[in-house]
């Protein structure tokens, strides 16, 4: 790993990550600024965890709290939601489906940048991924819990909801696996499972690190019980690294089957405006979308926040943009397509469907969509935006606000102008801005406790990929010709 | 063996992965068979130093995943077509496409449930005490050292003995454990 620029960074570690290199013209940037050993990383990753608990820093505090509020409300919610029934929200006939199916795809997207993180990106050997891959899974886990809390509410008669699983029962009948909404059960909890281990699996080496280091009875108990035991043996690494990359192997198709199950819901319905073929594509690109985008909203304010910089630099989220801007374009285009293919179907139904959103009664949400998800990415074309912390936290906030747009465009405009004049309505939301809010509080209660107690950088996979983790690494070759101090002292 | 009647093993500490994958050619020459390296990081090419094999892990994956694919497609028949059958959306009682999503993710299930615990039960895990973890050095393992260790049933073990080539092989740190 060749860096021609390494030596005019500034000393100072608030502000390294933010410098902008330019390209350099063979091998690669070095994925951690500033002179970095092995000790000083641990040091780093770790300081945010070992912090004494009265210590925790007051606007961590005040997050907390609001989030933790925001989940207060979220539990008086479901409660008031599971004594009135669905009748608290504004859904009518014939827009059966609203917010309790826009929030579901819209947390099960955000859910999909975790894993392509973790998963595609390490079966491509993208080094870079290691320093953010850690809360990107987390986001996921996350995510996806939001997302199952409004799935599993949203089915009215909650306490039935067993039924959605391959149980044995009084009636002796099995879910219809001919159904999408049955495919989605099995991809979303496999999806999660899976998530949830191969997140774990990563997390126990980091684990053992925190309980090596602590100092405090329940740290040590707390990252022992986490740990396992692990000891770093060479032995284990060989069957880990194999899990591992069994599990991202696995975990790749996974990430495009999920999406593509959660698109069938609406396109294996006859309905005009959802049934396409081009949803499986369109869904997965933009729940890649949308889920980098909640990345960069998670990961800015964070490396700024705990110190993380030399570990997540301008490069990163440079990367992340880049991926923003294909995958956005991929949304535009596919938001084209649909167009494209109702005029050249000829078929009325469409044609109007389409037309509708664009002009109907939710023309201000089409337009939102539109300049969020369309326009906006494009911005990432100039340099400056795209290795721009402040601008990328701007830009990819509109982003995440039109992928929700998206959903509920797809959702309700579908719905509401039914085959039947005499059918049309109109959804407005009543209740539903609490459920939404609610499902906020959800994710950030459990992302801000897990940047407290848990590593949020993988911190063996980073010092893995740092030049001095090869034991073959010139510097060692060098020190061992010229009897250097730290290298092999004995020497041989 | 042993000259002591209360010693586990040896443990030496080096300082970077090329020290430690240097001395682990040496013991894997020596003719060691019970000794481990442990590393807060996997390094790269040391599974080959050490001479370890390959891991199983994948074997017990794919049968797995074989068994847990066949399983959920019959499963699915079964449970559409004989059990209770219902002509559902004008699909026969056999319908093989409209099962492949949930035959899918039930084998993507399958596996990776068993490369997880797979993982743990191969390599002994969870096991919250080792005789390692008695040293205080050896709590930089998840940091940045690197340790080998011999244990004294190795038929080759000889306090003296094995202490020098740990020694000689760049060792910063030499320590006896006890179980």
């Amino acid at each position: 790993m060749i860096t021609g620029t390494a030596d005019t960074l500034p000393d100072d570690p608030k502000i390294r990550g933010d410098v902008v290199l330019p390209d350099p013209t063979h091998g690669r940037e070095a994925l951690v600024r500033g002179t970095h050993d092995f000790h000083s990383i641990t040091e780093m990753v770790c300081r945010v965890n070992e912090a004494p608990l009265k210590a925790t820093p007051k606007p961590f505090l005040f997050g907390l709290a609001l989030a933790a509020s925001l989940l207060a409300m979220f539990g008086g919610y479901i409660g008031y939601l599971l004594w009135e029934g669905p009748g608290i929200w504004g859904n009518n006939n014939p827009v059966g489906w609203a917010w309790d199916i826009v929030n579901f795809v819209f947390w099960v997207g955000i859910g999909h940048a975790g894993t392509l993180i973790s998963a595609i990106l390490y079966l491509f050997r993208q080094k870079w991924r290691t320093s953010i891959n850690r809360y990107a899974e987390a986001m996921t886990i996350f995510a996806v819990i939001a997302a199952s809390s409004c799935v599993a509410l949203h089915t009215g008669r909650v306490w039935m909801d067993y039924y959605l699983f391959p149980l044995p029962n009084q009636m002796g009948l099995w879910p219809n696996f001919r159904s999408p909404l049955e495919w989605d059960v099995f991809a979303v909890n496999t999806y999660f499972l899976v998530s949830l281990l191969f997140w774990f699996t990563g997390l126990v080496p980091d684990f053992a690190t925190l309980r090596d280091r602590a100092t405090v009875r329940w740290r040590q108990v707390f990252y022992g019980a986490l740990s396992l035991g692990w000891r770093g043996s060479m032995r284990h690494w060989v069957t880990y690294e194999k899990a591992y990359q069994i599990l991202a192997a696995f975990s790749a198709p996974l990430v495009l089957s999920v999406h593509t199950i959660v698109s069938f819901d609406f396109a294996v319905s006859q309905l005009p405006g959802w049934h396409t073929t081009i949803f499986p594509p369109y869904f997965v690109a933009g729940a890649v979308f949308s889920g980098f985008a909640m990345v960069q909203t998670l990961m800015i304010p964070a490396r700024h926040w705990l110190g993380l910089k030399d570990l997540v630099t301008a490069k990163h989220i440079e990367n992340i943009n880049k991926i923003i801007l294909v995958t956005g374009s991929l949304v535009g285009y596919a938001y084209a397509m649909e167009f494209f293919v109702a005029a050249y179907s000829g078929n009325d139904y469409e044609g109007f469907t389409f037309l509708n959103r664009m002009g109907g009664p939710y023309w201000w949400a089409y337009w939102t969509m539109i300049s969020c998800n369309v326009l906006t990415p494009q911005l990432f074309w100039f340099r400056k935006i795209r290795t721009s912390a402040t601008w990328s936290f701007v830009l990819a906030f509109f982003v995440n606000i039109g992928m929700w747009f998206e959903r509920f465009v797809i959702t309700v405009t579908s719905l509401h102008r039914d085959a039947l004049v005499s059918s049309w309505d109109y959804f407005v939301p009543v209740t539903e801005i609490f459920y939404l809010l609610g499902t906020f509080g959800l994710f950030f209660t459990l992302f801000l406790l897990f940047i407290r107690f848990f590593p949020v950088i993988a911190i063996s996979e980073v010092k893995s990929v740092m030049p001095q983790a090869n034991p073959h690494w010139e510097g060692y070759e060098h020190g061992e010709h010229h009897a250097a101090a730290t290298a092999s002292a004995g020497g041989h | 063996m042993s000259t002591k009647s209360n010693l586990w093993g040896v443990l030496a500490q080096y300082e970077n992965p090329h020290a430690i994958y240097k001395a682990c050619e040496q013991v894997r020459d020596a003719g060691y068979e019970q000794w481990d390296a442990c590393v807060p990081f996997p390094v790269h090419g040391l599974d080959k130093a050490m001479g370890l094999k390959a891991s199983k892990l994948p074997w017990i994956v794919l049968t797995m995943g074989i068994f847990g694919s066949a399983f959920m497609v019959l499963f699915e028949s079964w449970a559409m077509g004989s059990a209770y059958p219902i002509i559902v959306g004008g699909k026969p009682l056999f319908s093989l496409p409209a099962f492949v999503p949930v035959w899918y993710e039930a084998t993507v299930l399958f596996s990776c449930v068993t490369a997880f615990f797979s993982n743990w039960i191969l390599n002994g895990l969870p096991r919250p005490h080792h005789p390692a973890f008695g040293s205080k050095a050896f709590e930089r393992v998840t940091d940045d050292k690197f340790f080998i260790m011999v244990e004294a049933t190795d038929p080759k073990f000889d306090l003296e003995k094995t202490k020098a080539l740990l020694q000689g092989a760049g060792a910063t740190l030499v320590e006896e454990l006890e179980p």
